[in-house]
C-alpha cells in the first residue's frame, strides 16, 4: 500500500480531513523550499503538493505562473524537484509528497527513468495536468510499479463516465478542480462543489481531493465538510510574492494561515 | 518506406499519428475537445455543410486559387517547371483563411457566441477577426507583445475587424506564450466559447480538422497540374511553422509515392546557433499544446526561446503529422535560414512581381536552391502561402530604410 493510502485510511477512521498545501519547487530560491516544507509539517498539513516549475505552465494563473518563472531562473528542473524530496525525505519519512507539473518535463527525462527516480526521492504520488487518463497508460503503470500513485484531476464538466475511467486508472486520491479555470481563480462556489461531489461519490471510493480557488480558513472549512482533503496554493504563493525581499515573513503568513485553516477545518460545527 | 502509404489513413480514432499527436490537455477542456470532435465528425460527411462550406471557400475567400507557372523564375534558374500555388490571393492574404471559415462554420453549428484565436505575425487573427466579424460574433486574439511590436499594422486590422486583442507579456511574448493565454480563456470560459486554432496542431482533433480544411489547396493544386500540364508534380515545396499551409498542399499528393514532398523550416540565424525555429530539423519530440510532436526543448524539458525573421514561423512545436511524416520518410525537412529567406524574397518579388510573405520566401529561397537540380521537364510545386503586404516594415527596417 502506498504512503498516500496508508494515510487516507488512516484519515477515514478519524474523520480527519487533510490540508494539502501546494508550492513551487525552489520558489523564491532553491534554498526555500526544504525548510518551508518543514514548517508546514510542523503547522499540521498531513500531504505536501510540489510544482515542478516549466516554461509553458497552461493551467496556471498569473500567481503560479510567476512561481515556474522565478523558479526557473534559479535553473530549478525536475531532477532538481526530485533533489529537494529527497533532502526533505532526510529527516521526514512520513508526510507524503505528490508532484504537481506538466508532461514534458516528465517526457524529456523518460518514464522508466523518471519512475525510478521519484520512488528513489521519496516521491508518493504524480500529478501531471496534461496527461489525462487516455495518454497516461504507460506512465501510470510505471508508476504504479514503483509503488507511485498516479492523481488525476477531475473538472466541474467532467461526465460520470469520465470519473469511472479516472476511478480505473488512478489511485491515491482524486483531485477535484472546483472551478473552470486556471489555478488562483477567484469564483468558488461551494454549493456547485457539494452537488458535484455526490455524482463523484457514486463513482469512486478513492478519496477526494479539492483545490482551485480556496483562500481562507473559511472556505477550507467548508470545503473539508465536503471533500477529504483540502488543496491550497495560489494564496501561499501569492504570500511569496509579496514578500520577495524578506522570505522568512512569507514562510511566517504561510504558516499563520495554514494554522488558521487546520483550526477551522479540525473545528467543525 | 513509401510503400507503407498508399493506404494512408491517419490519425487513428484517438487522434495519433504514430506517436505523435493525441490528447494532452487539461481535465475540463475534454468535454470541449470531444463536443468539437463529435461535430466535426458529423459535419465533415454532411453534405449541407460541405456545400456551404464550398460556397464561402468561392464567393468569399475566392477560391480556386491559380496554380500560376512561374516561366521567367523557372528559365533563369535553368531547372524544373515552377508552379506556385497562389494561396497569397486568398481574401486576407494567406492560407489561414481556409482554415478559419471551416472553423467558424462549425462553432456556428455547436451553437458557441465567442470565439477565441492566438496568432503569431497575425495573419491567422485577421483571418479569425475577419469571419467573426462576417458572422457577429464576439472575438478575442491572444498576441505576444513582441509580435504586437513588430507586427502593428495586422494588430491595426484585427481591432478594426471588431476583435479585441489581448497583449500577452509572460513567458517569451511570443506565439508559444499567446497559445497558453488562449488555452487559458479557453478552459475558464468552456461553455460558450470555440478556440480557432490556426494551424494543424493543438489536442485531436484539431490536426486533422485543420488539415482537412487546409487540403483544398493540394486537392486544387493536383487537379490544376494535371490539367495543365497533364501530369502530377515531381515535388512540392513549402514553408512550415505550426505546418497547416504544407500539410493542406501535400496531404492530397500523400498516396503518389513518386511526387516528393519537402517542408521548409525557419533556420533563423543558423542551426548551428541555436536561434532559430527548427524542431524537426534540430529537435526531439516532447509534448506541448495538446500534442505530442518534435519541439525545441533544453535537456529538463524546458520549452526553449525560437528566432525566425518570420513571426508566423517563430514556434517551438509543430503539427505532429509532420512529425510522422518525417519518421516514416515520406516526407522531408529541411531549413532555410534569414539571409536565405530574404533571398527567396527579393527573387521572387524581382522574377515574377510577386512580394511573398517572410514565411513564404523560405519555400522560395528553397526552390532557389532545389529547382536547379531537377530536370527542365520536371515539375514543382511551391506553396506561395502568404502575400508580403504585412512584412514591408519589417523588410524596409532590415535594409535600413525608413518608410
Amino acid at each position: 500500500m502506498s504512503r498516500l493510502a496508508t494515510k487516507f485510511a488512516e484519515f477515514k477512521k478519524t474523520g480527519h480531513k487533510a490540508l494539502i498545501p501546494f508550492i513551487t519547487a525552489g520558489d523564491p530560491s532553491p534554498e526555500f523550499t526544504v525548510p518551508m516544507m518543514h514548517a508546514m509539517v510542523d503547522a499540521g498539513v498531513d500531504i505536501i503538493e510540489l510544482g515542478v516549475p516549466f516554461s509553458d505552465p497552461m493551467a496556471d494563473g498569473p500567481v503560479i505562473q510567476r512561481a515556474s518563472e522565478r523558479a526557473l531562473e534559479h535553473k530549478m528542473s525536475l531532477r532538481r524537484t526530485l533533489e529537494i524530496v529527497s533532502d526533505f525525505r532526510n529527516s521526514n519519512q512520513d508526510t507524503p509528497v505528490v508532484l504537481m507539473g506538466y508532461a514534458n518535463p516528465v517526457e524529456a527525462m523518460g518514464y522508466e527513468d523518471f519512475s525510478q527516480s521519484a520512488q528513489a526521492a521519496g516521491v508518493d504520488g504524480v500529478l501531471t495536468v496534461d496527461l489525462p487518463p487516455e495518454e497516461a497508460y504507460e506512465c501510470a503503470t510505471l508508476l504504479n510499479a514503483h509503488n507511485i500513485d498516479q492523481i488525476f484531476l477531475l473538472a466541474p464538466n467532467s461526465t460520470n463516465d469520465r470519473i469511472k475511467k479516472m476511478d480505473a486508472v488512478g489511485s491515491g486520491f482524486l483531485y477535484y478542480v472546483s472551478v473552470k479555470g486556471v489555478t488562483g481563480a477567484c469564483h468558488l462556489d461551494t454549493s456547485d462543489v457539494q452537488k458535484k461531489l455526490i455524482d463523484i461519490r457514486a463513482n469512486t471510493q478513492l478519496p477526494v481531493g479539492i483545490g482551485f480557488g480556496i483562500k481562507d480558513a473559511e472556505t477550507a472549512k467548508v470545503i473539508a465538510g465536503l471533500g477529504d482533503a483540502v488543496v491550497v496554493g495560489s494564496v501561499l504563493i501569492s504570500k511569496i510574492e509579496a514578500n520577495l525581499s524578506a522570505p522568512d515573513i512569507a514562510k511566517q503568513e504561510i504558516i499563520e494561515l495554514l494554522k488558521s485553516m487546520r483550526f477551522t477545518m479540525d473545528n467543525q460545527d | 518506406m513509401t510503400d507503407t502509404t498508399n493506404s494512408y489513413n491517419m490519425p487513428d480514432e484517438r487522434g495519433h499519428f504514430g506517436p505523435y499527436g493525441g490528447l494532452f490537455i487539461a481535465e475540463t477542456l475534454i468535454p470541449a475537445v470531444e463536443e468539437l470532435d463529435t461535430a466535426y465528425q458529423k459535419h465533415m460527411t454532411d453534405p449541407e455543410f460541405m456545400a456551404e462550406l464550398d460556397k464561402d471557400f468561392q464567393y468569399y475567400v475566392g477560391r480556386p486559387s491559380p496554380l500560376y507557372h512561374a516561366e521567367r523564375w523557372s528559365h533563369e534558374l535553368g531547372g524544373a517547371q515552377i508552379y506556385l500555388k497562389r494561396e497569397d490571393l486568398n481574401h486576407t492574404g494567406a492560407h489561414k483563411i481556409n482554415n478559419t471559415i471551416g472553423q467558424i462554420l462549425l462553432a456556428k453549428r455547436m451553437g458557441k457566441t465567442r470565439i477565441i484565436a492566438e496568432t503569431g505575425a497575425g495573419q491567422h487573427g485577421v483571418a479569425t477577426a475577419t469571419v467573426c466579424a462576417r458572422l457577429g460574433l464576439e472575438c478575442v486574439v491572444y498576441m505576444g507583445a513582441v509580435d504586437i511590436a513588430r507586427q502593428a499594422l495586422n494588430v491595426y486590422r484585427m481591432e478594426l475587424l471588431g476583435a479585441k486583442v489581448v497583449s500577452v507579456t509572460s513567458g517569451s511574448k511570443t506565439l508559444k506564450d499567446a497559445l497558453n493565454e488562449a488555452i487559458r480563456d479557453w478552459v475558464t470560459n468552456v461553455d460558450n466559447t470555440f478556440y480557432i486554432i490556426g494551424t494543424a496542431a493543438g489536442p485531436a482533433p484539431y490536426p486533422a480538422m485543420v488539415r482537412d480544411f487546409q487540403s483544398i489547396i493540394g486537392r486544387e493544386a493536383r487537379q490544376q497540374c494535371l490539367a495543365q500540364t497533364g501530369k502530377l508534380p515531381d515535388a512540392l515545396v513549402a514553408c512550415i511553422g505550426g505546418g497547416s499551409n504544407a500539410i493542406g498542399l501535400f496531404h492530397p499528393f500523400i498516396n503518389d509515392a513518386e511526387v516528393k514532398m519537402i517542408g521548409v523550416e525557419a533556420a533563423g540565424d543558423g542551426l548551428e546557433t541555436g536561434r532559430h525555429a527548427a524542431p524537426l530539423c534540430a529537435g526531439r519530440p516532447g509534448i506541448l499544446h495538446g500534442n505530442r510532436t518534435y519541439l525545441m526543448e533544453d535537456d529538463d524539458g524546458g520549452i526553449i526561446e525560437t528566432h525566425s525573421i518570420s513571426a508566423g514561423l517563430d514556434y517551438p512545436g509543430v503539427g505532429p503529422e509532420h512529425s510522422w511524416l518525417k519518421d516514416i520518410g515520406r516526407a522531408e525537412y529541411v531549413s532555410i535560414t534569414d539571409d536565405e529567406a530574404i533571398e527567396g524574397f527579393h527573387a521572387l518579388t524581382k522574377m515574377e512581381g510577386i512580394i511573398p510573405a517572410l514565411e513564404s520566401s523560405h519555400a522560395m529561397a528553397y526552390t532557389l536552391k532545389l529547382a536547379p537540380t531537377m530536370q527542365q521537364d520536371k515539375i514543382l510545386i511551391v506553396n506561395l502561402s502568404g502575400r508580403g503586404d504585412k512584412d514591408m516594415h519589417t523588410m524596409a527596417e532590415r535594409e535600413g530604410i525608413k518608410i
